[in-house]
């Protein structure tokens, strides 16, 4: 009865104790929860180092990855990658379609053999990727790299965006994942590897270009997805009708494919005023003059003003950042940060680290790792140097997280509903088994893990029961039941 | 307010109590009502195969209203020709199939495969992705359904839940199975029977005492283990019976072809679902040939080879295919289709009254259309299944209101016989 009794009474407690007060955790967690959530979780010496600078400074300095130098081994090892600094133009010089030669098209063979050529952009820049969440130590810019990626997504297995993502994620989405939003969606907007993936180089006034071959008519693709995942969110009230003008507005935003010389194909944005529709349009209550290319800047611009706008995005934040189900009263906080300062994510992210929410101790540990998040994490806490990155990317597809690979254009969750089932439980523990015994061809001169030094890494940051499971294990296997545990696979 | 850690670790724990019991409370335990089974013993036999076209298959390609000319003058470049050479397969006059799907024509002369035409969800929403969750969580309309219907199926089908009873073919959990049920997932694949490390026993004992809790977690990994013993010694059964040919490229047909020795080695496997993706055709669809026709021909030969894999498991089957909405009944600029509205369902089984063509047609003129665009809906999704519940896993009104809380008052098709 008094079992009972208590249960029912603490039941009533944390019921309707987070909505009333949050009850901050304590402050020996902190180090370790900055980590996990600014970043990849620990590597070895990181909890020392933000420890020493104390946490506000080390959130600070993650705001402004800029101030952060980039240890000279990772710059050598991204520059040591053949296509990562190729320009956009080099990249489809060198690795796009054979171009016709006399006016006959190319041979298929020619043709399929380039195709699987261009194959080492889309694997160097999985290593390029992996190698900067593992070692990068701007950890907050890394992540948001991968957030906002997938808010953007593109799928890199549709034909030519093959040859882009890698120039899409360092042009389009690097430079602004903490700037105004409105300069990262032009930026997506813009670029090719966009307007491939989502069509709208097709995207044509019916009757403003008749000649041509095969674009000739009006796509919703972009228009669609632009409005329901880039921007506004899919209750943002937007009509059928918008999404048509919108689509209208965008006519003859694409990019064009010339052939330079013999050799070169090239594909550059491009904004071509006789694909455009030039009819005024009433575009979510307001009028936009049928112009030019300025019409689609003023729609992007009411985009990304939007309250809608400030509200998806910001939600979007919160749940990457503290919790699947974010408090509706951190989001409307966060938007009115967005409102208040334009769309500034270093702003909104700030007043997010600063939050009673992200400091509340019913969230510590309550997101669960992604597979991507899960894999590095792993190895930045095993202290292995990766110089072969095909396991890490064979991990990723076994878990059902393939680098560059989501399909559709929502792009990978980051919740525990998509991520944990039974099979990736097993795949993880897998992974976890063979790190811990050094068993897995990452590098020449594996090792495997030992116990006290990822107790270290994490601060003793363990539960009593895994720590019981730990030491029930027999010895070999201890270092391995920590990879595997519970507080590895959340954060 | 501050606490110190004590007082905090107890705090999480009284958590950790409250926000996990609900789960640990249903597992793979008792079924809900042992009765139904005595009477019904065949109930354990039934199986249901849920195959979901994500990305909105064009519904007017797959079956094709042919008799009607305003099909040909929407869709000048895209339309399937009813002529010979075309070899679309005819139905019943007015409506042909795509001639990619030969596949599954036999099913169609044998009366085993029908389609409900112009069906869909009542909910007008064009987004692909609330389509697929009002589909998958089965409440059109509200999208905070926590549960996917399948795993409310699962809860209601009677006796004792065993690991493999629901099975989901991937690497993720979909959300049509998520909920308080355990469910099994795997990744039918080359490599699928390839050993792990979690299956030496020192590596499986010290998780075993790691993951023996009932939180979310540990349900997963327990679920995990005792599903791929199962799965394992079905797969390495099926291995032997294949060694000895080369290896192939991995296609749908042959993880259906899996799948279905799956199933016969594994009586307990009753509700299944896998899914394909490539139908979102925006840019040249393509007619005959082309994007379109190269999905729709793996497709065709993937069920077809899942009902040969069958065999007389077919006669306990039903498969059905789904997809979150059809297509624009006019062709875009790009000679492909943008999002719109009634669809085709596919319905599949050696008990299903097939040949024929299910539901009301609401016809092609302007007026009929959806919002003068789109095929319009006149059969729920949501009837359609229930009368596969109804009808085939024997569910009665009480189960049935668990796996769809708010059944449409609309007519169920005749799918049985």
């Amino acid at each position: 009865m008094r079992r009972i009794l208590l249960s029912t009474v603490s039941c009533i407690l944390v019921l309707f104790q987070p909505a009333v007060f949050a009850i901050e955790m304590p402050s020996e967690f902190k180090a370790l929860h900055v980590l996990n959530r600014l970043g990849f979780g620990p590597s070895p010496g990181d909890i020392k180092r933000v420890d020493d600078m104390g946490i506000d400074n080390y959130i600070k300095q993650q705001l402004h990855p800029e101030n952060i130098p980039l240890p000279d081994s990772l710059t050598q090892q991204l520059n040591s990658l053949s296509t990562y600094s190729l320009g956009f133009d080099e990249l489809t010089e060198e690795y796009g379609p054979p171009p016709r030669v006399n006016g006959q098209r190319p041979d298929p063979e020619v043709v399929k053999a380039q195709r699987k050529k261009s194959q080492i952009i889309v694997q160097e820049a999985i290593q390029a990727r992996l190698m900067q969440a593992i070692e990068s130590p701007r950890q907050l810019q890394e992540l948001l790299v991968d957030f906002w990626y997938n808010h953007f997504n593109v799928f890199a297995q549709k034909e030519l965006d093959r040859l882009w993502i890698g120039d899409y994620e360092r042009n389009a989405i690097r430079p602004y994942v903490l700037g105004r939003f409105r300069d990262l969606l032009g930026a997506t907007a813009k670029h090719p590897a966009m307007l491939f993936y989502l069509d709208n180089w097709q995207n044509v006034d019916p009757n403003s270009f008749k000649n041509a071959r095969k674009a000739k008519g009006l796509n919703e693709n972009y228009a669609r997805e632009l409005m329901e995942l880039h921007t506004l969110g899919v209750n943002g009230g937007y009509t059928q009708d918008d999404v048509i003008a919108l689509a209208k507005i965008l006519t003859g935003w694409g990019f064009h494919g010339k052939q330079r010389g013999d050799t070169q194909v090239s594909f550059d944005f491009e904004f071509n005023p006789r694909r455009h529709d030039p009819n005024d349009q009433v575009f979510l209550g307001q009028t936009i003059s049928g112009g030019g290319q300025e019409e689609v800047e003023a729609a992007l611009d009411v985009l990304a003003r939007s309250p809608q706008t400030a509200q998806h995005i910001c939600y979007q934040l919160a749940q990457f950042f503290v919790s699947d189900a974010p408090d509706p009263q951190l989001v409307s906080q966060l938007a009115q940060v967005y409102e208040s300062t334009d769309g500034d994510i270093r702003s909104i992210l700030e007043a997010l680290f600063k939050s009673s929410q992200f400091w509340d101790g019913k969230n510590y540990q309550a997101k669960f790792k992604t597979p991507f998040q899960y894999v590095v994490s792993v190895i930045r806490a095993s202290g292995q140097q990766v110089t072969n990155y095909r396991p890490l990317m064979g991990m990723l597809q076994q878990l059902g997280e393939p680098m560059y690979g989501c399909f559709s254009p929502d792009g990978y969750k980051n919740t525990q509903a998509a991520w944990l089932n039974p099979d990736g439980m097993l795949r993880r523990i897998n992974f976890a088994t063979a790190i811990g015994f050094g068993r897995v061809n990452i590098n020449d001169d594996q090792f495997p893990v030992s116990e006290d030094d990822l107790l270290s890494v994490y601060d003793h940051q363990f539960s009593a029961s895994t720590m019981q499971a730990v030491d029930a294990a027999l010895p070999r296997l201890r270092a391995v039941v920590l990879l595997g545990s519970p507080e590895m696979m959340k954060k | 307010m501050d606490m110190d850690r004590r007082q905090f670790l107890k705090y999480m724990a009284s958590l950790f109590v409250i926000s996990l019991l609900p789960l640990g409370l249903t597992g793979w335990a008792a079924g809900l009502d042992d009765n139904i089974l005595q009477a019904n013993p065949e109930l354990k036999r039934k199986k249901f195969i849920v195959l979901f076209q994500r990305g909105a298959v064009d519904g007017l390609s797959v079956v094709v209203p042919h008799g009607d000319g305003r099909y040909y003058d929407a869709r000048p470049t895209i339309a399937i020709p009813s002529d010979s050479q075309s070899e679309m397969l005819d139905l019943n006059g007015y409506f042909g199939l795509h001639p990619s799907l030969s596949g599954v024509f036999p099913l169609w002369q044998n009366k085993t495969l029908t389609f409900v035409h112009a069906c869909g969800s009542p909910d007008p929403t064009r987004s692909h992705f609330d389509a697929q969750n009002f589909m998958e969580c089965g409440t059109p309309g509200n999208p905070s359904t926590p549960d996917g219907w399948m795993n409310r199926l699962l809860s209601v089908l009677p006796g004792l839940h065993a690991p493999t009873q629901a099975l989901s073919i991937g690497p993720v959990l979909p959300k049509i199975f998520q909920g308080k049920m355990s469910v099994s997932n795997i990744a039918l694949g080359k490599n699928d029977n390839h050993p792990m490390a979690i299956d030496r026993p020192m590596v499986e004992n010290a998780f075993d005492m790691l993951y023996k809790g009932d939180d979310a977690l540990s349900q997963a990994y327990q679920q995990g283990q005792e599903a791929r013993k199962q799965l394992m010694v079905d797969l390495q059964k099926h291995m032997e019976m294949a060694s000895g040919g080369a290896p192939s490229p991995y296609g749908f047909a042959d993880s259906a072809r899996r799948l279905a020795q799956l199933i016969n080695e594994d009586p307990n496997i009753q509700l299944v679902f896998l899914d394909l993706g490539g139908w979102d055709t925006h840019v040249n669809q393509g007619a005959v040939k082309g994007q379109l026709a190269g999905h729709l021909n793996g497709l065709g030969n993937g069920l077809s080879a899942l009902v040969n894999g069958l065999g007389n498991a077919y006669n306990d089957t039903v498969i059905m295919v789904m997809s979150e909405f059809g297509r624009t009944f006019k062709e875009n600029g790009d000679g492909g289709t943008d999002h719109g509205h009634g669809n085709a369902m596919w319905v599949m089984g050696g008990s299903v009254k097939g040949g024929v063509i299910q539901g009301q047609w609401p016809g092609l003129d302007n007026d009929s259309l959806y919002e003068q665009r789109d095929l319009a809906v006149t059969t729920d999704f949501r009837s359609v299944i229930s009368t596969v519940l109804k009808q085939h896993m024997l569910l009665g009104d009480d189960q049935l209101t668990t796996v769809f809380p708010m059944i449409p008052q609309v007519p169920s098709p005749l799918l049985f016989m």
